[in-house]
């Protein structure tokens, strides 16, 4: 069953073609690797599939639901229901403590529960750190503080930019790792990253250049060929 | 924790833990605060102020026997006098005019009751003492004692004009005032009375009152119908002056107070400006995460109220001693702490705070989702 289908969908800043006539498909429960060179249009895809941003053409139905022309208002809403972030530069709010951060979410979403976010915490291995402000956490256990944000709120669809690409190699297998739990639970993920061996954990790989998806043949190795390049 | 208690715990930190950021903003607002609460303060006080610093320049109501009566009785000044609120009246000094022989010389003498004189005219320089109370010392006024070739301490000799009976009495001081009075003798009221054959008698009472011009006329208006006999009138050149200048004074502080409010507002405006353009990523990352526009505003607004309520307190107290430092510099008289001026600021500081974040609230909402992906 197909969780989110985007059909025919461009997006045009003035003259610029950032994405032209995607045609994409992710399966419920599918991990999915989003590759390419910068400037391909990997960001502008991310923020139109994260309801952060509106097509200029095309549709994109999300569990069922075509947000293509919907109000900014309810792509809101779409967002804090439906869609978790994982950012590479972790964006947590640097006054708040762990927990808080995670409380945040919550806050907007529905009502906060600090039992929840420490439970979230714990499963990330951070519960005793849950009183700390970011900025007495390292990259890794930030980072780890953004997956545990971006879960609390049970989303259909984890969007993860780049998650390890602030991350030394010790703390981006960690959460490599956790990516991995969380798609052996179910989770559906799109993840974008430069580096194959993350791409390589990823069930399928699409790669993006100028705007357009290439290679649909055989796009594991192209992510192969891609990061080689 | 209820969603409440989530909203205050971030306006808390986000004000606790930005110390240096919100430092800034805070003194922004306690600045304007501290000049607003003690330019009004002084506003207030200005008139209470200078009305005591007139009444040093002598009495600004007098009161005449009516029509072509020479005195009127000291009962009918008493009768005035309760028609006066206590709390401003400074002081009511009785005088009787007549002739009198010092030294065989014969001069213009008034009677009086010099505790009196000392509040009512305060501006008299005395050279020597004044009389003591119950004594028949007397004070001689600069030209008349120059003319005599008398100096404090010397004896000299009163006589009324049309009678054979002296009295020997010590000169106390003499007084200069630059005006009239140093062509006078003072001797004590009721020791002229005696010798006059006048008691009970006066010819004007001199009385000197903390009011405007309008409170003055009000007053003279009931003394006029309550108090048969007696013709108040107001001193014009003091009570008009006085008006003049308390009205330009006060409209320079109210100018001022204007100013000083644009000023506030558009330093807590550019202040909140700032931390909305640093914060523009947290701004993007909380709608990534499903703020909604009304959540951001309510946020920033009540981190906005925050500031204005803690530095609207710290405003009102500075204010206070601002404003007390000012008195005691300017008008030498302290001043008392006014509840309802401390409230009025405290609101002031917060609804001008509040104002100035009205543009900052617009353009955090204007911030865009995407920014926190595009790594801007």
């Amino acid at each position: 069953m197909s969780l989110l289908e985007l059909q025919d969908v461009s997006m045009i800043y003035g003259n610029v073609k950032a994405l032209q006539e995607i045609d994409l498909t992710v399966q419920q429960g599918e991990w999915l690797a989003l590759m390419g060179p910068s400037g391909s249009g990997k960001t502008t895809l991310m923020n139109i599939i994260g309801c952060m941003d509106k097509a200029s053409s095309g549709s994109i139905m999300l569990d069922g639901v075509d947000f293509s022309g919907v109000t900014a208002r309810n792509l809101t809403m779409l967002r804090r229901d439906k869609i978790g972030l994982v950012f590479q530069q972790f964006h947590l709010v640097p006054y708040l403590t762990a927990v808080e951060n995670i409380m945040v979410a919550q806050y907007y979403h529905s009502m906060p529960d600090e039992e929840e976010a420490l439970a979230a915490l714990d499963r990330v291995g951070l519960k005793e750190r849950a009183r700390h402000l970011p900025s007495q956490l390292s990259g890794g256990e930030q980072q780890r503080v953004c997956i545990a944000r971006a879960l609390i709120n049970y989303p259909m669809l984890i969007l993860a930019d780049e998650p390890t690409g602030n991350l030394d190699e010790t703390n981006a297998k960690l959460v490599l790792e956790f990516f991995q739990q969380l798609h052996r639970e179910g989770h559906t993920i799109i993840m974008v990253t430069h580096d194959p061996r993350v791409a390589e954990l990823a069930e399928r790989c699409v790669v993006l250049e100028h705007g357009r998806i290439i290679n649909r043949k055989d796009q594991r190795m192209v992510c192969r060929e891609e990061a080689i390049s | 924790m209820t969603k409440q208690s989530m909203y205050f715990t971030m306006i808390w930190h986000a004000l606790l833990r930005r110390r240096s950021r919100m430092f800034i903003a805070l003194l922004a607002v306690a600045i304007g605060a501290t000049v607003l609460s003690g330019l009004v303060t002084i506003y207030y006080d200005v008139p209470r102020q200078m009305g005591q610093e007139f009444r040093s320049y002598g009495a600004n109501l007098l009161l005449l026997p009516i029509g072509d009566q020479p005195v009127l009785a000291e009962t009918q000044m008493i009768s005035a006098v309760r028609l006066l609120p206590p709390d401003k009246l400074i002081g009511i000094a009785p005088y009787l005019y007549d002739h009198i022989k010092v030294n065989e010389q014969p001069l213009l003498v008034a009677g009086t009751r010099f505790e009196a004189v000392k509040k009512v005219s305060p501006y008299w320089q005395i050279r020597g003492t004044w009389p003591a109370e119950d004594s028949e010392e007397i004070v001689l006024g600069a030209e008349v004692a120059e003319r005599l070739q008398i100096e404090p301490g010397q004896l000299v000799t009163l006589a009324a004009a049309d009678s054979d009976g002296d009295k020997k009495v010590k000169v106390a001081g003499i007084v200069k005032t630059g005006g009239s009075e140093e062509n006078f003798v003072f001797v004590d009221l009721s020791l002229l009375q005696q010798l006059l054959h006048k008691e009970g008698m006066i010819s004007v009472a001199q009385a000197s009152i903390t009011a405007n011009e309008t409170e003055l006329t009000t007053w003279t208006q009931t003394i006029e119908q309550q108090v048969p006999g007696v013709a108040p009138r107001l001193v014009k050149q003091v009570t008009q002056s006085e008006h003049t200048v308390l009205g330009k004074l006060q409209a320079l502080v109210y100018l001022v107070t204007i100013v000083v409010l644009l000023l506030t507002l558009i330093c807590v405006a550019t202040t909140m400006m700032a931390v909305v353009t640093e914060r523009r990523k947290e701004i993007g990352l909380k709608k990534a995460l499903g703020a909604e526009n009304r959540s951001i505003i309510l946020e920033f607004l009540g981190e906005g109220l925050a500031l204005g309520t803690l530095g609207g307190l710290m405003g009102t107290v500075l204010g206070f001693f601002f404003a007390q430092g000012v008195s005691i510099n300017v008008f030498g008289r302290g001043i008392s702490f006014q509840p309802l001026i401390a409230l009025l600021a405290l609101f002031v500081s917060i609804g001008v705070t509040g104002l100035a974040c009205l543009i900052p609230v617009k353009i955090a909402t204007d911030v865009e989702p995407a920014i926190v992906l595009r790594g801007e």
